[in-house]
């Protein structure tokens, strides 16, 4: 298959353990112990991936084994445990480096999420470069995680949020953004795939747009590394995020990519232990990158337990994942399409794995309510993204989204439960 | 499906499609919003008083079946009551729909408000039909802000 959204970057090759031609999602989730629950009574049909993905056995696996048997703090003991725990720890920041393919392993920095990745780059990145009058551009598709914590600081510093408008598919206005950039800009913050909408933004393009007037450029990789072939030095961003959780990995897990020249300029985020070279009453000086920005004992399971589920996507072949969820969204689109009272939110050219609608006058919360009966987790609401929502008019929208493990199976139970909510309210 | 139709009753479903006293109020007393920041249910609520009584309840906004029927159910119901009496009504209703009351043994006082009954066997729904009704207790005792379910 040839995908034509992948402008923005090629995985990196490496032996497919699960490369045989044909990607099998009904045996992909045996994979995941939740999977085979009933909710009411029915079969789980789980359509929430974009809030959060389900875990593979190889996660579950990988973490109880090091509480089990390897588990200590890193970085501080000269004990064995310590340092089976510490090579862990530092094994895993590699494979997240192989991921999406940075240069050094010391531009991969631990956070929670994509959330405090994105609030350690405006709280120290931009609290030093953004003056009065400076101007931070972010887009109409953002999830609150990309607007608040630079409205935080742009307040702080006097400095000003600007906004790419985008068009009524859900598609930025490249132009427009073009005119946005000016000799004030000092940093562009951009979804690489919105959660509201599915849109595939044009980042690499965006990238450099922005670094022909040497504007860095921050990617939220929330939802798109498990989608999507990530590779930062091919995109060329100054800053990527990740959520674990979202990728298949546990919860409490995040990492900041940072281009290894910005991270050292920065100043540190969090003070604390393990952040430090040497502190006396009056000085302190500061580790190098990452660990100046890793302040404080970080969630080392969680770390492991992320890169288990970087390596388990990695034995896929991740062209074989896009395409089988291509083919699931293109199928719920097109039978969705067929429900005349449901309208998609979000038509983007180039889309993943996210599915907004709206049903006549129905709440997006009754509906969830009723799919619910039936064993279908859909998320109903804003999405985090109330601007998106005021874009298109509407309060909230009913959102599908999928994953590895969806089927077209999965499809056609939620088209049944989208008739039973028609038949509760008509 | 049995507690779907248990929680949409007819009645509910009724008041949803077309609200009753679903309109702003030129001469209110007192005005009100009310907001659930988690589903972006938001109504604004009009009260107006004669001598001590309820005269006129009447609202505008968008939200979903359960908040929008609670909304219009309760602005007939509280027509001509007493503040004392929408405070009685205003716990009961709220007793009811977080399962610490049972409608059964209230049935009379309930009238209308019984349908609200099934909403008790749906946790994550309970602040959808108690949005009116909270904001409106917070009109009768003399909040001037906003009532938000968080
Ligand atoms: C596009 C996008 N950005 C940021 C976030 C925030 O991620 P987290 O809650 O993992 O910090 C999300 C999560 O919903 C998201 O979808």
């Amino acid at each position: 298959m040839t995908p034509t959204i992948l402008n923005d970057a090629t995985a990196p090759a490496v032996q497919k353990e699960h490369a045989s031609g044909s990607f099998d999602a009904v045996k992909v989730r045996e994979d995941f112990p939740i999977l085979t629950q009933r909710v009411h009574g029915k079969p789980l049909v789980y359509l929430d991936s974009a809030a959060s993905t389900q875990k593979p056995r190889a996660v579950l696996d990988t973490m109880q084994r090091f509480y089990a048997e390897q588990y200590s703090n890193v970085h501080r003991g000269v004990h064995q445990l310590s340092q089976v725990a510490t090579d862990l720890y530092e094994d895993a920041r590699r494979t997240v480096q192989r991921f999406i393919n940075a240069e050094r392993e010391e531009e991969i920095i631990f956070v929670r999420g994509t959330t405090e990745a994105i609030n350690l780059v405006a709280q120290t990145f931009g609290r030093r470069e953004l003056g009065t009058g400076d101007e931070v551009v972010v887009s109409a598709m953002e999830h609150h995680a990309n607007i608040v914590p630079w409205q935080m600081i742009c307040q702080e510093r006097g400095a000003v949020l600007r906004v790419i408008p985008m068009n009524d598919h859900g598609e930025l206005d490249l132009d427009a953004y073009a005119d946005l950039l000016g000799p004030r800009t000092k940093i562009v913050a951009v979804t690489h795939v919105s959660n509201a909408l599915g849109s595939i933004n044009p980042v690499r393009e965006m990238i450099r747009i922005a670094h022909e007037r040497d504007i860095p450029v921050l990617v939220d990789g929330a939802q798109s590394a498990q989608h999507l072939p990530i590779d930062v030095r091919q995109l060329d961003c100054d800053f990527f995020t990740l959520s674990g959780h979202k990728m298949y990995g546990p919860t409490g897990i995040g990492v900041l990519y940072g281009k290894k020249a910005l991270l050292d300029r920065m100043p540190p985020y969090q003070g604390g232990g393990d952040m430090i070279l040497s502190v006396t009453f009056e000085k302190t000086t500061y580790n190098e990158v990452p660990f100046k920005f890793e302040a404080g004992t970080p969630d080392i399971a969680g770390a492991i337990g992320f890169a288990a589920a970087l390596t388990y996507l990695r034995s896929f072949d991740i062209h074989e994942i896009l395409a089988h969820e291509k083919d699931v969204l293109q199928y719920a689109t097109e039978t969705l399409s067929g429900i005349d009272a449901l309208r998609i939110v979000g038509t983007a050219e180039e889309k993943a794995s996210v599915l907004s609608f709206t049903l006549c006058a129905i709440h997006p919360h009754d509906i969830g309510t009723i799919l619910d009966q039936h064993g279908i987790a859909i998320r109903a609401g804003h999405h985090c993204a109330q601007p998106v929502m005021q874009r298109f008019g509407i309060p909230a929208t009913a959102r599908a989204s999928f994953a590895m493990y969806n089927t077209r199976e999965d499809v056609d139970r939620l088209a049944e439960g989208i008739e039973q909510v028609l038949e509760v309210f008509t | 499906m049995d507690e779907i139709r248990e929680l949409y009753q007819e009645v509910i479903l009724d008041h949803n499609k077309h609200p009753h006293n679903f309109r702003s109020m030129e001469n209110a007393d007192a005005v009100l919003e009310g907001f659930n920041p988690l589903c972006g249910d938001h109504y604004t609520f009009y009260l107006r008083f004669e001598d001590d009584a309820i005269a006129e309840v009447s609202f505008e906004g968008s939200g979903c079946a359960i908040s929008k029927a609670s909304a219009s159910i309760m602005s007939a119901v509280l027509q001509g009551k007493s503040r004392e009496e929408a405070d009685v009504l205003f716990e009961l209703f709220t007793g009811i729909v977080t399962g610490k009351l049972d409608p059964v043994e209230h049935l009379e006082k309930l009238g209308k408000l019984a349908a609200f009954a099934g909403v008790a066997e749906f946790p994550v729904r309970v602040k959808c039909a108690t949005l009116p009704w909270h904001t409106m207790h917070g009109a009768l005792h003399g909040s001037d802000s906003q009532i938000s379910t968080e």
